[in-house]
């Protein structure tokens, strides 16, 4: 919880925000993409640790990126064998995440200067608040914005089984799952967000 | 399509920055002083027409001729890197003054979403040439446009709301009401 709160990606630090923003409109598809970075995070955060003591600094930054692009590639090609609909509908945004700030951001600061096993506990628990905070974002601009939840569907291909509820509500907010929701959504949500954690650091 | 409603549209309506979402860490980031906003968005038009055009004739001359289409994103991503490095050392031996100003924004540039995502986009959309170059800078020109735009309204926020609020929260939705209005422009 201490960590969830303080070392959250989205909330607190606000990095990766692109797909935070863009492939929040499914409850599924967030859960979708957060995983995806859990796993390329995980990748690129053993093998950055792993070849850390013979890359110099001045070249750090392009060796990381081709080392996180290759794990996005193999992650895409994956995707496409296997669930095709999910690699439709995310789109551009999977191949952006070999630029999304997060697993950049933690490949430079924590897995080129620590042990593989430290730098594996650091992707699960930087990768699993990102997942968190994702699937935050997608349940409520799904759940207010078009009034269903979609458990599975785009990856059924794999699983065999649909989950999807519809009308849940009595009410249905259009605006959030427009990209001016996404923004509102996101606001909002940090605003919580620091309050809780305002509450949390005074107690 | 037709070469005008891509410009406008590509500047307005589908915005990069309110519709796609790309290129939101710089906006958040150096939105705060107009002078960053219009520096790091002079800096991402040249990397991103530059690039696009590059990735634009790697793609369909290299790439789709040896069916190496999944290589695109390792590709693209080196060509921007290797693009943002020429620029740095050519601007730095050329145009001292100019490295002044830009210099700090340039490495931040090849993790930039919006470059990515451009050229990315171009070759996903089965573009001509023509039309990938209207794309490429009516994009940067909405970038840049809702970049001034957002860090002058930043500038002048006013200090009386919800702690809370403080921060990235207001930024956000201010990004969202500009969102709005930026959607419904055409």
């Amino acid at each position: 919880m201490k960590s969830f709160l303080k070392d959250n990606p989205i909330f607190a630090l606000s990095l990766g925000l692109c797909s935070a923003l863009a492939v929040t409109t499914t409850f599924e598809k967030a859960y979708m993409m957060g995983l995806s970075v859990l796993f390329v995070l995980l990748f690129s955060n053993i093998f950055v640790s792993l070849i850390r003591k013979h890359v110099s600094t001045s070249i750090q930054i392009p060796v990381f990126i081709l080392i996180i692009g290759t794990f996005v590639t193999i992650l895409s090609l994956l995707l496409e064998r296997f669930m095709p609909s999910l690699y439709d509908s995310l789109g551009v945004y999977l191949s952006l995440i070999t630029v999304n700030c997060i697993v950049l951001g933690r490949a430079l600061a924590f897995a080129s200067k620590n042990s593989v096993g430290k730098s594996i506990a650091d992707a699960f628990k930087i990768g699993i608040g990102y997942t968190i905070a994702m699937m935050l974002i997608g349940l409520v601009r799904e759940l207010f914005g078009s009034n269903t939840l979609t458990f599975m569907n785009d990856i059924s291909a794999l699983t065999g089984y649909r989950l999807v509820f519809k009308n849940v509500l009595p009410f249905s907010l259009s605006i959030l799952a427009t990209p001016a929701g996404a923004f509102i959504t996101i606001g909002i949500l940090t605003a919580i967000f620091n309050f809780i954690r305002s509450k949390y650091e005074s107690n | 399509m037709n070469l005008i409603n891509l410009f406008v549209s590509g500047v307005l309506s589908e915005n990069i920055v309110l519709t796609k979402f790309l290129g939101i860490c710089p906006f958040m980031g150096t939105s705060n002083k107009t002078k960053d906003a219009i520096g790091m968005s002079l800096a991402v038009t040249i990397v991103t027409t530059l690039s696009s055009i590059i990735t634009y004739l790697l793609y369909n001359y290299v790439l789709v001729p040896t069916n190496s289409v999944y290589l695109k994103t390792i590709m693209f991503i080196f060509v921007i890197a290797c693009m943002v490095q020429i620029l740095l050392i050519i601007i730095k031996n050329k145009f001292k003054k100019l490295y002044q100003s830009l210099g700090i924004y340039l490495p931040l540039i090849t993790t930039n979403c919006a470059v990515l995502g451009i050229t990315l986009l171009n070759v996903n959309s089965g573009y001509s040439f023509m039309q990938m170059l209207v794309y490429t800078l009516s994009s940067c020109l909405g970038f840049s446009i809702v970049l001034c735009i957002f860090s002058s309204i930043r500038e002048n926020l006013s200090e009386d709301i919800p702690k809370s609020f403080k921060g990235y929260p207001i930024a956000f939705i201010t990004a969202g009401i500009m969102a709005l209005i930026f959607g419904r422009l055409i």
